[in-house]
């Protein structure tokens, strides 16, 4: 638990500083415009977003930051969240006195298509049928996810971001905004992430998704209807991908093979240790909050995402039309999106040309350290919002 | 915050309103008074983390890499100058180095602590020891400077190269020094490098 001092501090101001409209404050919900013409060939609409924003805008509309979540996130980065009731997954990167501050930024933050926060996806009616999309929900992209980001920009009347800023999925749609929209985009932090999935990625992900299908109760994914969820697939799937988000030293450290309540192994197969308990604990939790469609969905976009294969196979050519800066973060122990594939992405922006920073930071906590305690990411990520704005 | 000696006198002769890529940045000292002084757009290129945060915190644009493998990913003449001050006798291969300054920047800043200093010299000769001095405050065992270089050393491999000096300067401690016994008398020295 965090001390006295150094918690998040609540949003308040969101709301009040648009009285009168609706469009902005906390816990918003917009049905966009149009369908949305997806890279599959298929087209989605209406498609509905669920978002947050917090501060205001500028008069001249140049402070908006768009905060991209990752892959079970949501759009809760500075408010605390509706069902576990925690404060928001970001607090320590955006709210008051943070670097990402509603005093000085209009901050919106929105959940994907394809999850299950309040945004198009899967669980969400299909008003053609009235019933859930379930599989008949199209596949979609994370360039899909980002355009749906840019029509409800449109609807919140911003046009240019001062910064889009995102950590591992997120860092996927914060690297594919500058080549979809270059001119809209100043500046882009990407923490944690990469430029395409790598086959073992892939692997990670296959092995969720295939545990989610064969669970008995998901049954093609039409399951809505009596509420009985493949929730023991779900939960291993969340049980092999939360290995992946930690690192070997930081689960020694936490739990080497100290046992779970009991001074002996039990000749069973009982959580003896606790790492299997805390394992099963996540894996149990996740399934209150998070729909196994939407994982599926999800998983999905981020296995075809690879920005270098849309663009010819070269990745400095996704970048050759944006004037953007950029700012790449790995961390030292994270063997998801290891610290190879953010210099693949600085090796590209050199040879564009672009405006690139780079660094490595340390970290016993793998992939998740971009969401823990980490002083100089946070001085990084200030140093390099104000050096745009000198 | 006053820049030391040999990143002053850079500073001073790099052109306003150029493009400069200081490799081996540090803390980014001297992009940020070309950056504030003389509008520069400057990028760097920084081995230790710790300083690239530090350099990214003010603002500056610098990229985590090594000297050795990473200027292989810039493009050919891409900035006016390529900066690489006290990092040559760092370097596993500085005469590379040196050549990949020259492809990518139109012109070249090298800068070096100068080991035939009379002071090195009379330590090793008198005393038997690598010289352990002001400038060079490490001893051989965890010093970073794998290729103590001199002033007459390197005058001959921008000889053997073909390159062309369009600027040279010694520095003793604080001011500079004249050209004449440099490589007995200078400290420090700077070079304006560009191909020949």
């Amino acid at each position: 638990m965090t001390e006295a001092g150094t918690g998040p501090s609540p949003i308040m101001m969101a709301s009040a500083s648009f009285p009168d409209d609706q469009r902005f404050g906390l816990r918003r919900q917009a049905r966009l415009a149009g369908a949305l013409r997806l890279d599959s060939g298929a087209s989605l609409g209406p498609v509905d977003i669920a978002y947050e924003t917090y501060g205001r805008m500028d008069a001249d509309r140049s402070n908006a930051i768009l905060i991209c979540h990752a892959l079970t996130g949501d759009q809760y980065v500075a408010s605390d969240h509706p069902v576990t009731g925690k404060p928001g997954w970001w607090w320590r990167l955006v709210g008051e006195g943070r670097p990402i501050d509603p005093a000085r930024h209009f901050i919106i933050c929105a959940n994907v298509i394809g999850s299950c926060m309040g945004s198009s996806g899967p669980a969400s009616l299909d008003p053609a049928t009235g019933e859930p999309h379930a599989m008949r929900f199209p596949v979609i992209t994370i360039a899909d996810m980002v355009r749906a980001q840019a029509m409800l920009l449109d609807h919140l009347g911003v046009d240019r971001l001062q910064a889009v800023v995102g950590g591992s999925m997120g860092g996927m749609q914060a690297l594919t905004w500058p080549t979809l929209y270059p001119e809209r985009v100043e500046s882009c932090i990407v923490i944690a992430s990469t430029a395409r999935h790598s086959a073992q990625n892939i692997a990670f992900h296959e092995v969720g998704r295939q545990a989610i299908m064969a669970d008995p109760n998901w049954r093609g994914g039409d399951y809505y209807a009596d509420g009985q969820i493949p929730s023991a697939g779900l939960a291993v799937a969340r049980m092999a991908a939360h290995i992946t988000y930690l690192s070997e030293a930081g689960l020694t450290e936490k739990f080497g093979r100290r046992l779970q309540g009991r001074d002996a192994k039990t000749f069973g197969f009982d959580a003896d240790f606790q790492v299997e308990s805390y394992l099963r604990h996540q894996g149990l939790s996740f399934v209150e909050r998070f729909d196994a469609n939407s994982y599926l969905y999800i998983t999905r976009a981020m296995d075809y995402y690879d920005i270098a294969e849309d663009h010819g196979g070269s990745l400095a050519n996704a970048f050759a039309a944006s004037k953007a800066r950029f700012c790449l973060v790995s961390f030292d122990t994270d063997w998801l999106y290891p610290t190879a594939e953010s210099r693949v992405i600085v090796h590209a922006l050199n040879a564009s040309g672009a405006q690139a920073s780079f660094v490595e930071l340390s970290s016993p906590f793998g992939h998740d350290a971009f969401l823990l305690e980490c002083p100089e990411l946070n001085r990084v990520v200030d140093g390099f919002l104000k050096g745009g704005r000198a | 915050m006053s820049l030391r000696p040999d990143l002053a006198l850079i500073a001073r002769t790099v052109a306003p309103g150029s493009r400069v890529l200081d490799v081996g940045c540090g803390d980014g000292a001297l992009m940020a008074a070309l950056r504030d002084d003389k509008q520069v757009d400057a990028r760097g290129l920084e081995i230790d983390g710790q300083n690239v945060a530090a350099a990214v915190g003010r603002g500056l644009s610098v990229v985590q890499g090594d000297a050795d493998t990473d200027l292989a990913y810039y493009p050919d003449a891409s900035f006016d100058y390529a900066i690489l001050s006290q990092t040559l006798q760092t370097t596993r291969r500085p005469d590379r180095v040196v050549e990949e300054l020259l492809r990518i920047g139109r012109q070249a800043f090298v800068s070096f602590p100068n080991f035939a200093h009379w002071r090195g010299r009379l330590s090793l000769m008198w005393g038997g020891r690598m010289p352990v001095t002001r400038l060079l405050p490490d001893t051989w065992y965890n010093t970073l400077n794998i290729h103590h270089v001199t002033v007459d050393d390197f005058r001959a491999l921008v000889k053997e190269r073909g390159w062309v000096i369009d600027g040279q300067w010694f520095l003793k401690g604080d001011q500079e020094t004249t050209h004449a016994n440099a490589n007995l008398f200078a400290e420090h020295a700077v070079f304006l490098l560009r191909r020949g």
